[in-house]
């Protein structure tokens, strides 16, 4: 089964390409031409964004340098051991909605201290790998068309972040626990 | 947005300066700043690469045949897009690159279908609720198979890495169809909320 998964993931860019590249060519379409005038956004786009990343990538920087996810960690603690979630794996939970980069982080801490065989490794790469950077996805995708009031869009990006999380949590709980 | 990017920087200076690592605050500015620019510039190529094909795509007719095969879910999904809008066949592709974990072709599809979403919106810089339904679709990070985290597990000598792949599986899917249930009910919510400012303002 997971032979076949990594077999798809490895032919699902080719076979697009290759789709796209022939019915274009037997519709008889410009292929050089209309690559290299779609490809001319590229850049557009990608210089779009930055205005609207860097007020949310220097935002998060911040917060993590300010050390206010610990706080909010040690606050927290407490009442994760009642619930038996091992408390190393909260800034995890915490960071996984605000940056990419700073989760993976964590979660190799977490991987590399507490090895292999502990259930926080277990639960922490069940919660990163079902997890997508919130804040991430809303600054390049609504940066990149210019959309400043966002209405709910984030509510919804955190309440499934948590959902997620407390999925992970009973998933984990039954299969490893 | 304002608020929360507001909140994000005052909290950030006072519990620095609680803590000690005002410094800290200070230096993750120009870290942070050198980061998004970092993070643009790396997308360049490949945003460009996938967008050119994007563009065969279109012209050849083949964006309008994925978006009518997937007719039946995105009209449910969907409901306030015009059926022929191309932006379904650019959410499909979005849709598939994600779930492969192919999160480089899959960010241009996303912001392909943005920019489609934004015209049925006519322009306008509110999100409309197919984008932000669109949006939650993609937060909750829905994937087959993660690779990074499966990466990490093997090296550090897990046994048995492949054993993770369905309890994630399984909690991305739950995400993903809460994301979705949630947005639905954030439109109507939203619509009812309007109508009770228009009531308000004919009275």
């Amino acid at each position: 089964m997971t032979r076949l998964l990594n077999l798809i993931s490895l032919w699902a860019l080719p076979v697009i390409l290759l789709t796209v590249l022939t019915f274009g060519i037997f519709k008889k379409v410009p292929l050089y031409e209309e690559f290299t005038e779609g490809a001319k956004d590229g850049f557009k786009v990608s210089v779009k964004i930055i205005p609207y990343l860097v007020a949310i990538i220097v935002g998060i920087s911040m917060l993590r340098a300010s050390g206010a996810i610990e706080m909010l960690a040690s606050f927290l603690a407490p009442i994760l051991t009642k619930f038996n979630i091992p408390a190393d794996t909260l800034p995890l939970m915490i960071v996984r909605s605000l940056s990419g980069s700073g989760a993976l982080g964590i979660f190799s801490d977490i991987a590399n201290h507490l090895g292999p065989d502990a259930y926080a490794t277990k639960l922490s790469a069940v919660m990163l790998g079902s997890s997508e950077t919130t804040f991430y996805v809303l600054a390049v995708y609504f940066g990149a068309v210019g959309i400043s009031k966002i209405r709910y869009a984030l509510v919804i990006g955190l309440l499934a972040d948590l959902v997620g999380i407390i999925a992970a949590i009973s998933v984990c709980n039954l299969m490893f626990g | 947005m304002n608020y929360i990017f507001y909140a994000l920087i005052v909290i950030s200076i006072i519990i620095g300066a609680i803590n000690g690592k005002l410094q800290d605050v200070v230096n993750s500015i120009m870290s942070g700043a050198e980061l998004s620019v970092k993070i643009a510039f790396s997308l360049i190529g490949i945003m460009a690469f996938w967008l050119g094909v994007m563009r065969i795509a279109e012209k050849s007719g083949l964006i309008k045949i994925i978006s009518k095969i997937l007719k039946p879910i995105t009209k449910i999904l969907f409901d306030e897009l015009s059926p022929e809008s191309p932006a379904i066949g650019d959410i499909a592709m979005n849709f598939t690159a994600n779930a492969f974990g192919l999160a480089n072709a899959a960010t241009p599809f996303g912001i392909k279908a943005m920019e489609e979403l934004k015209k049925e919106n006519l322009g306008q810089n509110t999100a409309s609720n197919s984008m932000c339904l669109f949006l939650g679709m993609n937060t909750a990070g829905f994937q087959l198979i993660p690779t990074t985290v499966l990466a990490v597990l093997v090296g550090i000598g897990y046994k048995n890495p492949t054993e993770i792949i369905a309890p994630t599986f399984i909690v991305t899917l739950i995400a993903f169809i809460s994301a979705i249930i949630m947005a639905k009910i954030g439109a109507k919510i939203s619509r009812k909320l309007e109508m009770k400012s228009k009531e308000a303002a004919n009275d």
